[in-house]
């Protein structure tokens, strides 16, 4: 009985996601309701430009959730992922404190008396009113609930991730100062890597993996369809068929699922009904980023095009 | 079926994905979610939850194809009941097709085994199989020298002592009949053969990695036969990416030193000495240098091969390395070494200067010549070498002056310490002029020499 509900809400969510415009496979429908279900992060890799952030971004929107997102890069640290003292309040209070410093300690007949009443005021200032919180703080105190998106964390350097772990793990972070501040809602936490270094075993081990690759040619096709609805079908089964053998070639960058339906609306925008060898070789440079890479395709365009014609009509 | 995942997750680690006890509550907790009916679902979510990586996902992915494919063993069932169940389905469905040999001529007479055999019932066929191998403890196997001993152990326990004994009855009393049995079994040792091979192949593939690693590790780089030369690579390539991964890190990290007070107060006057921004000391570090010496000669070819790998990685730990070739004249071989992969850089180094017969003086003699200027009194100089010089003018005066210019001098050689000295041996007295002198024969030997030269820059 568990089973039959387990598929049909993996169905759920993929129809979820899909009312959002975002197609998933089915290894990412899995992704999203089992880290719904054992509340765990999703550790999404995979090429640039196949839908990673925009997961989260259809996730959030599905769920009716606010999204947090934070941008990593070289040198983030605690202060910006995490929270920050209000340095300039702070400053400002100290200024009025020495002000009143002689109310304050009117009452004080001993300096031992006086040195406990500031004492108490030091407190003060490192209490919840002087802290700034910045995105992941943020995320945690969401009384609803909401999608944290840490994106590129491969970005940042391998000490931030250590920063992660407790909020991976247990939703929660530790202020020195304030104590443990724990998650009202555990947030639906997503990352993001493009794999530029390896992360930390501590941190994948957090984490489902999820690795989008380039999709299959019939979901694309579903993708271009939901994102660019005006395209013709023969047009569509084309450029994705075309993109598929751009694919198979050695290049630097290959184009991915955002290139694609950049290109559907490019091809949109010109009215082609159809793909020949003009309107692709004038319009390659949507697809591909690199000069070589342009070269390297341009010889190729006139058999890719028959090709995916081809496998139009058996396919 | 929860023991169907814990052997699962064993499996899983024969193929080299590291699950953790954690790891595997985190699958178990997700199977629980998805249930197994849907065996893609399943298969994503073990995916999900054990893999770490692409390159684990694509493994343990044929490690789930591998270990599903096999017909469940029935071990949440007492033996007793998956006889009877066995026996029940060998009755129904072949009762026409066998009826009239087996059973209506020795329906008591023959054992159980020697009917399910004779009906031909493949699927109970393969339940016994998977059961027995269960009782064998199949999943036990490591070395592929096991092979035998399994296969005889689940055959005694799918009752092969009473079939023989059946075997030998029947060929006085039925010879057609034992004919087919004997057919049948040998269908059956071939099936429980296949059964282990399987088996081998899922859980024992960590373990006779492992030794196999271990063997490598320690044998000498010199007499690895031609069809370990890959594996041996792929183990220095994992050598140079643990020495890499080791020692890449901390640099970063320690940077950073103590707080600079002065300047920090300098830097604050402007809000009356209240420290908003803080400077740090920086800590002072050795930038590491390292001049590589490498011998590739023909007497030590097969080992420069290897020290050429290990050097290439050095450069990708150590920013400031220089490398040089040598057999008859030196060369510098840095640009190639950081330019190609591995295996371009060495068949372009040894097309160069590979495989003459070594001449240590004349080599020594281009070093001073040309490169004496890259030595600083902060360079470690390594020299990779058998200090066999043909007999030729070893030219030691000049290694005293290298190692007078550098900070350390550190030789290793391949050869045993027992054969420094004899022949035409240079190496004592080049010893004299060395920091460090070291055997350095094997791959661990290798791995630790290096390690300690970069850990000195630390």
């Amino acid at each position: 009985m568990a089973e039959q509900k387990a598929s049909t809400s993996i169905e759920a969510v993929e129809s979820g996601l899909a009312a959002q415009g975002y197609i998933a496979s089915r290894q990412i429908a899995t992704a999203v309701y089992l880290s719904q279900q054992i509340e765990k992060p999703i550790l999404v890799e995979g090429p640039a430009g196949v839908g990673k952030t925009e997961l989260a971004k259809a996730i959030a929107a599905w769920r009716g959730m606010k999204m947090i997102r934070l941008q990593c890069y070289e040198g983030l640290d605690e202060a910006k992922a995490l929270y920050e003292w209000k340095y300039a309040k702070q400053l400002l209070y100290t200024q009025i404190l020495k002000d009143k410093l002689g109310e304050v300690l009117g009452g004080a007949q001993t300096l031992h008396a006086a040195l406990d009443q500031l004492h108490d005021f030091g407190d003060v200032f490192f209490s919840k009113e002087f802290v700034e919180p910045r995105p992941l703080l943020q995320a945690l105190e969401q009384p609803g609930g909401c999608v944290l998106l840490i994106d590129e964390i491969d970005k940042s350097d391998a000490e931030f991730e250590s920063l992660l772990l407790e909020i991976l793990s247990d939703f929660q972070v530790t202020i020195p100062e304030l104590g443990t501040v724990s998650a009202i809602t555990p947030p639906t936490v997503i990352l993001t890597s493009n794999s530029e270094r390896d992360l930390g075993d501590a941190l994948k081990r957090r984490c489902l993996h999820l690795h989008i690759g380039f999709p299959e040619q019939r979901l694309e096709e579903r993708i271009v369809e939901s994102r660019v609805p005006s395209i013709s079908q023969t047009l569509r089964r084309q450029m994705v068929g075309f993109i598929h053998e751009i694919r198979s070639l050695d290049l630097k960058k290959l184009p991915s699922v955002s290139e694609t339906i950049d290109w559907a609306r490019v091809l949109v925008l010109l009215q082609a009904s159809e793909l020949d060898t003009d309107i692709v070789k004038d319009t390659l440079n949507v697809l591909l980023k690199y000069e070589a890479d342009i070269e390297a395709a341009r010889p190729q365009v006139t058999t890719f095009i028959a090709k995916a014609a081809r496998s139009n009509v058996f396919g | 079926m929860r023991e169907n995942l814990h052997r699962f997750f064993r499996a899983a680690r024969g193929v080299g994905v590291h699950v953790s006890p954690a790891e595997s509550i985190d699958a178990m907790r997700a199977v629980k979610q998805v249930g197994f009916s849907d065996r893609a679902i399943l298969r994503d979510s073990l995916l999900l939850t054990l893999a770490k990586s692409q390159d684990e996902k694509l493994a343990l992915g044929d490690c789930f194809d591998l270990f599903f494919s096999q017909p469940e063993p029935r071990q949440d069932q007492p033996e007793a009941d998956s006889e009877n169940a066995s026996q029940d389905s060998d009755q129904s469905p072949s009762s026409e097709a066998a009826g009239e040999l087996g059973e209506s001529q020795h329906p008591q007479e023959l054992g159980q085994l020697a009917q399910m055999l004779l009906s031909q019932d493949r699927n109970a066929i393969a339940a016994a199989i998977a059961s027995a191998s269960g009782t064998a403890s199949l999943s036990d196997i490591r070395y592929s020298t096991q092979r035998g001993i399994f296969s005889s152990r689940i055959l005694d326990a799918m009752g092969l002592q009473r079939l023989r004994d059946e075997l030998d009855e029947l060929t006085a009393t039925n010879p057609a009949l034992a004919e087919r049995l004997r057919a049948a079994l040998d269908a059956l040792r071939e099936a429980v053969r296949d059964t282990v091979s399987q088996g081998l192949a899922l859980y024992a593939r960590e373990e006779a990695e492992n030794l196999r690693n271990e063997i490598l590790r320690n044998a000498p780089l010199a007499r690895i036969e031609r069809r370990q030369v890959a594996e041996m690579r792929a183990l220095i390539r994992q050598i140079a990416r643990r020495l890499r991964e080791r020692y890449s890190k901390p640099r970063k990290r320690q940077r950073r030193g103590h707080l600079d007070v002065r300047r920090t107060l300098r830097r604050n006057a402007a809000w009356g000495g209240v420290p908003f921004l803080t400077a740090w000391k920086r800590k002072h570090r050795d930038r590491p240098k390292i001049v590589a010496l490498c011998d590739v000669s023909g007497s030590v070819a097969q080992v420069s091969d290897f020290f050429l790998l290990l050097i290439h990685s050095l450069h990708e730990v150590v920013d400031d390395v220089r490398s040089f070739a040598f057999s008859s004249h030196m060369i510098e071989v840095s640009e190639i070494l950081e330019k190609n992969s591995p295996e371009e850089a060495m068949a372009e180094i040894m097309s160069k200067v590979g495989f003459g017969s070594s001449d240590y003086g004349s080599s020594l003699v281009d070093f001073e010549k040309d490169f004496m200027s890259a030595l600083t009194p902060q360079t470690t100089v390594i020299v990779l070498g058998d200090a066999r010089s043909n007999n030729l003018d070893p030219r030691a005066d000049i290694l005293r002056r290298i190692s007078e210019r550098s900070k350390r001098l550190v030789w290793l050689n391949p050869e045993g310490r027992l054969a420094w000295g004899f022949g035409d041996s240079e190496m004592p007295r080049y010893a004299t002029f060395c920091s460090v002198v070291r055997q350095c024969a094997t791959a661990q030997q290798l791995e630790r020499a290096v390690s300690d030269i970069v850990a000195t820059y630390q």
